[in-house]
């Protein structure tokens, strides 16, 4: 296990160190010029060097990249070109806005995700499962953004439940939570229950039943926290769908989180901030998928640490 | 099949199967439903200067209400006017062509890729499956949205260079598939014969190790045009993908979203033509797995 855990880590950092190198390609190659941005439309040519040369813009490709990854590594993301601040300090501004946003989604998505699998399996192949599934389909095939601005409409314009964008109270966080879980809820439901069906027809279950025991009792007792802890595991995975879903999102609901900072920062070429953003998505995209893996063999002994 | 029978010439077995997979796609309610939503959708797409009650580009001054506002659905518009006094119908109908051009032209890309490099990484192992399966695993752990984003700032987004950065982030799933399941099948023994007889490599890949990998490709690349429509629709609501006057069912939200509280069927209605897609590649791919991955019968 231990081999495995610093095999894992060093794969993980040797991943960031790559994407470091590819985000920075990519924004080395965005043709607007940054120094053209800060100074200005009616700047000079001159300004625009002097800026540059500031900036360290006109140094080669390499030289640029490693002063970045040697700042990287000492913690410093740069400056904002646009905005006068710390990347680091923007992006903290702004992280906990987003993960609170997060936590709120996985909380929906398991709700509504486990309690639709549940239903479905114990109700197979009849109306209600068909329904279920055809809902988590649905679930699954809705743009975010359809589906944040219908909410919106319903419960914010036409019914005036919630208010329609910002940040600050539990009412605010309802619609941006149901809107960013419910992708994951579909997934969820699909695996709740055929992992549901999958426990449904193990021995140990017919053994509860021989023995005489309630059908509501097997089901809470034993079966539904057999059939939840692999699902548990994937919960680490679910960073990625939420990095991209946040962008989108925070954007619909105007919810001040890294994914609105990003947006924002992709509009106006504001690479340092593109980078930092990108570079802590990226980092705990890593994480959850290292913690998944971590988490697996712990739950189900079968699944070798190779 | 008994031992009798003579078998039938390659390609009309090929045909057959074909045939066989339709009336099995046919006799689920589901991938039924899919089924028809994607013809119907096709067909919109071909015949769309046909169907289209208005031109999509058309402002028209009936399109507006005297204040200057769209018109709702009814009427002359069946579905309505957008902004500009142009019929979301006939944009919605136009839409059907931007969406599955970009949704096959992506998705092909992704394939080629993504299967191009999964077998290559699986047959040949060592350092070329180590440098392509970390790449792989690289790209996993990009930001997708933000990635695409990016590449299409960097881009002035035309539809090839929408498709192509929309494969540019799809192509890794069926990469990480075709590689897992190349590198069992590498091991057995008809490939190691055809290795021993002196096969080319590319003969091998071709002839011998594509055809047991086609059932996945066809599933996954199903799966993939769904994934496909709704990055396509996200990248144009957020302004960066399609690029108006060229109607696409994002970029017509894009364009309309202000107004939603006062005129909600502009964001409806291409919803709903998003979700109908994009439902329907999932509803046939799922069918699919289940139909050729028989591992899997009995799960659902």
């Amino acid at each position: 296990m231990q081999a495995y855990l610093v095999r894992r880590l060093l794969e993980s950092a040797l991943i960031l160190l790559g994407i470091t190198l590819v985000t920075f390609i990519l924004l080395y190659l965005v043709p607007a010029d940054p120094a053209r941005q800060i100074a200005g439309r009616s700047a000079t040519a001159e300004t625009v060097q002097n800026i540059r040369d500031q900036l360290g813009l006109n140094d080669p490709f390499f030289v640029q990249y490693w002063r970045y990854l040697t700042s990287l590594l000492q913690g410093d993301m740069g400056r904002s070109y646009l905005q006068r601040a710390e990347v680091s300090e923007l992006i903290a501004a702004r992280l906990p806005a987003s993960l609170l946003l997060m936590v709120a989604a996985i909380v929906t998505e398991l709700i509504l995700g486990l309690t639709i699998g549940i239903v479905a399996a114990l109700r197979r192949n009849r109306p209600a499962d068909h329904g279920l599934m055809i809902f988590s389909f649905v679930s699954i095939s809705a743009p975010q953004f359809v589906i944040g601005i219908l909410l919106l409409y319903v419960f914010a314009v036409q019914l005036g439940w919630f208010p329609i964008g910002g940040y600050g109270t539990f009412a605010h966080i309802v619609l941006p939570a149901i809107t960013l879980g419910f992708l994951g809820a579909g997934w969820y439901s699909r695996m709740m229950r055929s992992s549901m069906i999958d426990v449904l027809g193990q021995d140990f279950v017919r053994t509860a039943h021989a023995k005489g025991l309630g059908k509501a009792r097997i089901v809470l007792r034993h079966v539904i926290p057999n059939a939840i802890l692999p699902i548990i595991a994937m919960i680490g995975i679910d960073i990625g769908l939420f990095m991209s879903g946040i962008v989108v999102v925070e954007s619909v609901f105007g919810w001040p989180g890294i994914g609105q900072l990003a947006w924002q920062a992709i509009q106006r070429v504001d690479i340092p901030v593109i980078m930092g953003v990108t570079m802590v998505s990226a980092t705990a995209i890593v994480l959850g998928n290292l913690l998944a893996d971590l988490v697996a063999p712990l739950i189900d002994p079968r699944i070798k640490t190779k | 099949m008994s031992a009798t029978e003579i078998v039938p010439p390659r390609a009309q077995s090929r045909q057959r199967r074909v045939i066989g997979l339709i009336r099995a796609l046919m006799k689920r309610p589901r991938s039924a439903f899919g089924m028809v939503v994607i013809v119907l959708m096709v067909g919109a797409a071909v015949f769309a200067p046909l169907i289209m009650p208005h031109d999509p580009f058309e402002q028209s001054f009936d399109g507006l209400s005297m204040v200057g506002a769209p018109l709702p659905p009814g009427g002359d518009f069946i579905l309505g006017t957008d902004l500009l006094g142009r019929d979301l119908a006939s944009r919605l109908i136009f839409g059907t062509r931007t969406s599955l051009i970009i949704g096959v032209l992506a998705n092909g890309i992704a394939i080629l890729l993504g299967a191009g490099v999964g077998i290559t990484a699986g047959y040949f192992g060592g350092w070329i499956a180590a440098v392509l399966m970390r790449f792989t695993d690289l790209m996993m752990a990009f930001p997708a949205l933000l990635l695409a984003i990016v590449l299409a700032a960097i881009f002035q987004p035309s539809l090839l260079i929408v498709a192509l950065v929309i494969a540019m982030v799809n192509w890794v799933q069926m990469a990480r598939v075709i590689y897992t399941e190349t590198r069992s099948l590498a091991e057995r023994d008809f490939i190691q014969v055809q290795r021993a007889l002196g096969a080319g490599h590319l003969r091998i890949l071709l002839r011998h190790l594509l055809p047991h990998l086609l059932s996945s490709i066809v599933v996954f690349g199903t799966l993939g045009i769904s994934t496909t429509v709704l990055l396509e629709a996200t990248l144009s609501f957020l302004g960066v993908g399609v690029q108006p006057p060229t109607p696409s069912w994002g970029n017509i939200i894009f364009e309309n979203q202000t107004y939603f509280s006062t005129a909600p069927w502009l964001v409806f209605f291409p919803g709903l033509a998003i979700v109908l897609l994009a439902l329907a590649f999932n509803l046939v791919g799922d069918a699919l797995r289940d139909i050729l991955d028989p591992t899997l019968k009995g799960r659902h």
